[in-house]
């Protein structure tokens, strides 16, 4: 009887009968996929014939000089911006370029922002709630109630990102990396596959950026998490592997000290003459 | 249903009810059973005034809900409080029946006037009050649906929503001044008889209206409330703050706009409802964009996102309103400005802000002395 009622199982039978809104098929490895992607803006060409692949549980830093097109890139793979040509893959099963910023999110990719947006007149644990992953329809957003599963859930996230003791207190009143915390905690209530990271450490102390680390680094292997930084130690300090953009396509890829060694990169860098930290490292 | 209880777990909505279900009887109480010629006695115009100030009230409420907690600066309204009032007209109209001037046993006397020869589809139904009850909930509700619909989908947000709606609704008003409209043009409804079967003119009808509006003043404010405390509410606060923030969480900010605004319209439009009995008469005046804009005014006096704050500030302005047009007519829209100024300068969180602090403050002395009182 069972054997028969598996049958009637659309998702075991053919792949493409599978509902938009089932898991991530993570089992050829890769976890994003961006196949020749190209935008322009104005004629500018921001993003160009770009190939990037994510494995599932990696922690990938991306650097590249400024207009290089790292936030851009970000923009595409959560559905803000379409890109005019290329593909976008989101396991082996989810094409990013059919689906809306809600869906992508709700798909299991987090967003972290360049400026820390955290929203400043709820309290942390409002905060957190928001963002849990729920039925975000209108009627059950309307009837949600607080149960003792949630409270623990909140309640782990606050530890993590160490705010344990901030939990009523209005997120506008925290400090800049206390906010970004925050929001990496909002990220993981999502319960991300997939958490993109713009310049988590921008406007950090040294000790902040010791703490970021060790979050981070920490995630990776639940989570794919992919950071984009301009700080060349902190880079340093957290990566396993690194991917230089320049121009809107993939300059270099490798650990961090054949990136350093690379003449192509130093080059770049030395002749954009914008980053001077890279030319330090 | 355990959101729509959680208001009454606040100590705010506690003593908001208090007060205003005190006023009720106190009013009903003082216009009853003290005879006229006392002091205290409360007349029946009084009464009346009061219940349109309570159906401002409400219609500030549905402001508030949409300004003070989604953001959605609405200039429009008026709009929806103008077209629950017509669907209440209508009804107040088909029941006149054969008492008109003309005497006609069907048409509304301007109909006669232009010599129309049959209702048109859209007066069908409205005699019946179950029917006219639901259009002053359905029609600007539709509206609101329409109008919302497409404007957060194209995610049209701040000054331009606002503009639009101010647009919406001097459309609305230059389309019901017209007769062919079928809404009696510029002198809109009016010589209403009765109500369910009451006289309108009676003191006791009047009363009757009165306290129908706190009632549903109250209602609505539990309403708003019970949203603004859920999750949803959250949600709308999250995307007043941060909108881009909100939807990469995953929610449809468009959609929950959409319902936060078709309720509000949805109680606007029962304000208006209330409205039109007690003055006796709705036209297109209503529609103006001075009064939205009047509105948003009452709103952000008492302060915003509050809600008790927009109950306070309606009352408060329609008051002083009445009694400067009365003292000095001319001056009254110099007052108003001059209020409004003042009060974005020296109270940004307006009347309700003040008195948030004060209590604040009372209750951190009291737990300060309360604490010498332990320590002695």
């Amino acid at each position: 009887m069972s054997l028969l009622k598996s049958f009637s199982r659309r998702d075991k039978v053919f792949d493409f009968l599978v509902p938009a809104e089932s898991p991530v098929d993570v089992r050829h490895g890769p976890i994003l996929y961006l196949e020749d992607v190209s935008v322009s803006f104005d004629g500018f060409r921001a993003i160009d014939a770009l190939n990037l692949t994510i494995d599932d549980g990696e922690l990938r830093c991306i650097i590249g000089p400024n207009g290089a097109g790292k936030t851009t890139m970000m923009d595409i793979i959560t559905g803000k911006t379409r890109p005019d040509s290329g593909k976008v893959w989101f396991g082996a099963r989810h094409n990013l370029l059919t689906m809306n910023e809600p869906e992508i999110a709700s798909l299991g990719i987090g967003r972290k922002f360049q400026k820390p947006t955290v929203f400043e007149a709820l309290t942390v644990f409002e905060n957190l709630e928001l963002a849990m992953s729920a039925d975000k329809r209108i009627l059950p957003t309307l009837t949600a109630g607080m149960t003792p599963a949630i409270r623990e859930r909140i309640g782990e996230v606050l530890e993590t990102t160490g705010l344990t003791g901030l939990i009523h207190r209005p997120a506008g009143i925290l400090s800049h990396g206390q906010k970004q915390w925050l929001e990496i905690g909002m990220l993981l209530m999502q319960r991300p596959r997939l958490l993109l990271v713009d310049e988590p450490v921008a406007g950090m102390t040294e000790q902040e950026m010791e703490r970021t680390a060790e979050l981070l680094t920490s995630l990776a292997g639940k989570q794919s998490v992919v950071v984009v930084e301009h700080d060349m130690g902190f880079v340093r300090s957290i990566a396993r592997k690194v991917t230089v953009l320049h121009q809107g396509s993939v300059l270099a890829e490798g650990s961090m000290d054949q990136i350093s060694s690379d003449p192509k990169v130093v080059e770049v860098y030395l002749g954009a003459d914008v980053d001077e930290e890279v030319v330090r490292c | 249903m355990q959101w729509l209880g959680r208001p009454f777990t606040e100590r705010s909505t506690l003593i908001f009810l208090g007060v205003l279900f005190s006023a009720l009887v106190l009013v009903t109480v003082l216009h009853v059973a003290v005879p006229q010629g006392h002091p205290l006695y409360v007349s029946a115009y009084t009464v009346n005034l009061l219940g349109k100030y309570l159906a401002y009230a409400l219609l500030a409420v549905a402001v508030d809900l949409v300004w003070g907690y989604l953001g959605i600066l609405s200039l429009g309204h008026g709009a929806f409080f103008a077209l629950g009032g017509y669907a209440m007209g209508m009804y107040l109209m088909r029941q006149i029946g054969d008492r008109g001037v003309y005497g006609h046993p069907v048409l509304p006397d301007f109909m006669v006037f232009l010599n129309w020869d049959s209702l048109p589809w859209y007066w069908q139904g409205f005699d019946m009050a179950w029917f006219a009850f639901l259009m002053v909930l359905l029609a600007p509700g539709l509206l609101a649906l329409v109008f919302g619909f497409l404007a957060f989908r194209s995610r049209v947000t701040g000054v331009y929503l606002s503009i639009i709606t101010q647009a919406l609704t001097f459309a609305l008003m230059l389309a019901f001044f017209r007769n062919e409209m079928g809404f009696g043009g510029n002198t809109g409804l009016t010589d209403f008889r009765d109500m369910l079967g009451f006289d309108l003119r009676s003191s006791d009808t009047r009363l009757g209206l009165f306290i129908a509006t706190g009632v549903a003043l109250a209602l609505g404010y539990v309403l708003c409330r019970a949203i603004v405390t859920s999750k949803l509410g959250r949600v709308c606060v999250a995307t007043r703050d941060a909108e881009a923030r909100t939807r990469f969480l995953g929610y449809r900010v468009e959609r929950f706009q959409l319902f936060v605004f078709v309720v509000s319209a949805m109680l606007a439009g029962l304000a208006g409802a209330l409205y039109v009995p007690q003055v006796g008469i709705i036209n297109p005046s209503e529609f103006a964009p001075l009064f939205s804009i009047e509105i948003v005014l009452w709103v952000a006096l008492g302060g915003r996102a509050t809600l008790y704050g927009a109950v306070i500030g309606a009352l408060l302005v329609n008051y002083a309103k009445t009694v400067f047009t009365g003292v000095m007519p001319d001056a009254w829209l110099f007052a108003l400005g001059g209020l409004f100024v003042l009060v974005t300068v020296f109270l940004p969180k307006g009347v309700a802000g003040v008195l948030a602090y004060r209590i604040r403050r009372r209750r951190r002395d009291g737990d300060l002395s309360g604490g010498k009182e332990a320590m002695a």
